[in-house]
């Protein structure tokens, strides 16, 4: 008897957390069914009464929303390419040769995990004016690459380490160079650590805010976390529109993670170690 | 002895390809942290010892320690601080709990319960910036949510974001909403590198899901509890996006002729003084002693929680 009463009471506050989740969620979604006045006249959590699509129509063709979504693209395209691509090549010489000076260099990439990017702001903002690329996409690629690249040699290095060695002993034997090793076997079995990598960073830079504030000024240029946040200048009064913008912007991610749910949170547990 | 000539000329050029690749394939990952990490911090520094609006034209004035000699008396930066270690503590004593129980009951559950563990989840996917803005329309006065649960209980409208007193308790709800699904997936992680044979053991012996629970997962999950302390401890003292988004650092309000922001924290308030009011020297101040709070604290915390040794 105890036990099923423990049980059921359990099981009311699983469902009771699921709604503290779910019910912003239900809300967003829901306002950007609705037609603005009808905001007004029915109740807050009241189902729309036909659900209307126009708040989408308007934000995906009207507006500034998918240029944001182009730059967005574009950024985190070439960032994340860019990352993969560097903390790749770094891990390998990491994980498989022993020289000189090997463990100082780890330790100082992965040093870069600990700098909080504050402390990074103003300079990075004052090299971009210097060098011309402020308010372009280029402006936001170092950054992201350099504080993406750290977590991403720790986990890569730790996966390289996990590949048997006869492999690259067999290919050696074969004549193979360390440079044709790394390309044609080291990287191809890297590759489920890598889609790992490119999910987890992909969602952090997709959502990255405080850079792209700093480093960006035109509309035709800034991100998407930014153009939401511009969008509630423009549009404070119409909630249907901005909620529409919202979900359109979480879409992806929550995509991600439906696609790459294990994947996904391997990144992120690995990406927590760093501490 | 030809052989062993030709073995060690083999072995010195197999050493200069191994030291080449290694220091051509390093390259670009260096390239990316010194220019955009190390050099940085250095020059922040440099910019914390000068007085300067941000105008290349106008050089920056070098004036010494006095940028940190008014930081230590600018009562506007220490309630910031402390604002910062509200956030700390209500993180770890809120999300790191039910995290664990969340991760615990969806452990023990298994497939079944997968479609929460999904549910659960979604608040972290979200950017800041978009659980900001969606919440700053839930806590409108007016139109919210809020306003229509209050209503239920025959309440009128409570203003959560705009009143000093509640401000920041309101915005530690919401960080708390965001960042307790990553607690419930890190313990998750944590209990699923318990091995399974100890729960059976323990199971086979006798013990109820709750004694397992308090004496045997408990004190073995003892490392990753301290780990998520620590993450949760530095991310609470740089947070930035959510509250900015959210209340701007205010609602202001006055003490003696000093305006605070009630929600202010030590990254608002940089950013203020280095991108609104252009004192970038002052702005480097600030940051550098965000570098040095949050590298004392950390390094601290991990010495105290680390002394007793990482034995679970």
């Amino acid at each position: 008897m105890k036990k099923i009463t423990l049980r059921v009471l359990i099981g009311i506050l699983l469902l009771f957390w699921a709604m503290i989740t779910v019910t912003p969620f239900f809300y967003m979604i829901m306002t950007s069914l609705k037609q603005q006045k009808e905001l007004f006249t029915s109740g807050m959590f009241a189902l729309p009464k036909s659900f209307y699509l126009g708040n989408y129509v308007d934000v995906l063709t009207k507006g500034t929303f998918p240029c944001y979504v182009g730059n967005s693209l574009f950024v985190v395209g070439i960032s994340l390419f860019l990352t993969l691509a560097t903390s790749a090549f770094a891990a390998y010489p990491l994980s498989r040769f022993v020289f000189r000076g090997s463990k100082a260099l780890y330790v100082l990439i992965l040093a870069g995990m600990a700098i909080p990017l504050h402390a990074t702001l103003i300079p990075v903002f004052l090299m971009s004016k210097n060098i011309g690329i402020y308010d372009t996409h280029w402006a936001l690629v170092g950054p992201y690459v350099a504080f993406n690249v750290p977590m991403s040699v720790f986990i890569l290095t730790g996966f390289m380490k996990g590949i048997p060695t006869e492999l690259e002993e067999a290919a050696e034997i074969d004549g193979c160079g360390k440079i044709r090793t790394f390309f044609n076997v080291i990287l191809p079995l890297s590759v489920p650590g890598m889609a790992t990598l490119a999910i987890y960073n992909s969602v952090m830079m997709w959502n990255e805010f405080i850079f792209a504030l700093v480093l960006t000024q035109s509309v035709n240029i800034r991100t998407l976390p930014l153009s939401i946040w511009e969008y509630q200048g423009q549009y404070s009064a119409n909630q249907t529109m901005i909620m529409t913008a919202l979900t359109l912007s979480s879409l992806p991610m929550i995509l991600a993670f439906v696609i790459g749910q294990e994947r996904l949170i391997k990144g992120m547990m690995a990406g927590a170690v760093k501490g | 002895m030809v052989l062993q000539a030709s073995s060690s000329r083999l072995n010195k050029a197999r050493k200069r390809e191994v030291m080449l690749t290694a220091a051509v394939f390093l390259l670009p990952a260096l390239f990316f942290i010194v220019v955009f990490i190390l050099y940085p911090v250095v020059h922040s520094f440099e910019l914390s010892l000068t007085s300067w609006s941000g105008f290349s034209k106008v050089a920056p004035e070098y004036v010494g320690f006095a940028n940190w000699k008014i930081l230590l008396s600018d009562s506007v930066f220490w309630h910031s601080f402390g604002n910062n270690l509200k956030i700390v503590v209500l993180s770890i004593l809120i999300q790191l709990p039910i995290g664990m129980a969340l991760g615990f009951v969806l452990d023990l559950g298994g497939k079944k319960l997968r479609p929460l563990k999904i549910a659960y989840f979604l608040p972290y996917l979200m950017a800041s910036v978009a659980i900001g803005l969606l919440f700053r329309y839930a806590f409108d006065p007016y139109f919210g949510i809020v306003k229509v649960m209050m209503s239920w209980f025959g309440k009128g409208a409570v203003d959560l974001l705009g009143h000093p007193a509640r401000a920041m308790y309101a915005v530690i709800g919401v960080i708390c909403w965001q960042y307790i699904p990553f607690y419930m997936v890190y313990f998750m992680a944590g209990l699923s590198g318990i091995n399974t044979d100890i729960y059976e053991a323990a199971i086979i012996d006798g013990a109820t899901k709750s004694n397992y629970f308090w004496r045997i997962a408990l004190p073995l999950l003892k490392p990753t509890i301290k780990h998520a302390c620590v993450l949760s401890l530095v991310g609470s003292l740089k947070y930035f996006d959510l509250i900015y988004v959210m209340t701007g650092g205010g609602p202001v309000y006055s003490v003696n002729g000093v305006h605070y922001g009630a929600t202010e924290l030590m990254a608002t308030y940089m950013y203020k003084n280095a991108f609104v009011t252009n004192q970038m020297g002052y702005g480097s101040t600030i940051a550098m002693s965000m570098f040095v709070i949050i590298t004392f604290i950390s390094a601290s915390t991990l010495f105290l929680i680390n002394r007793g040794g990482d034995r679970p």
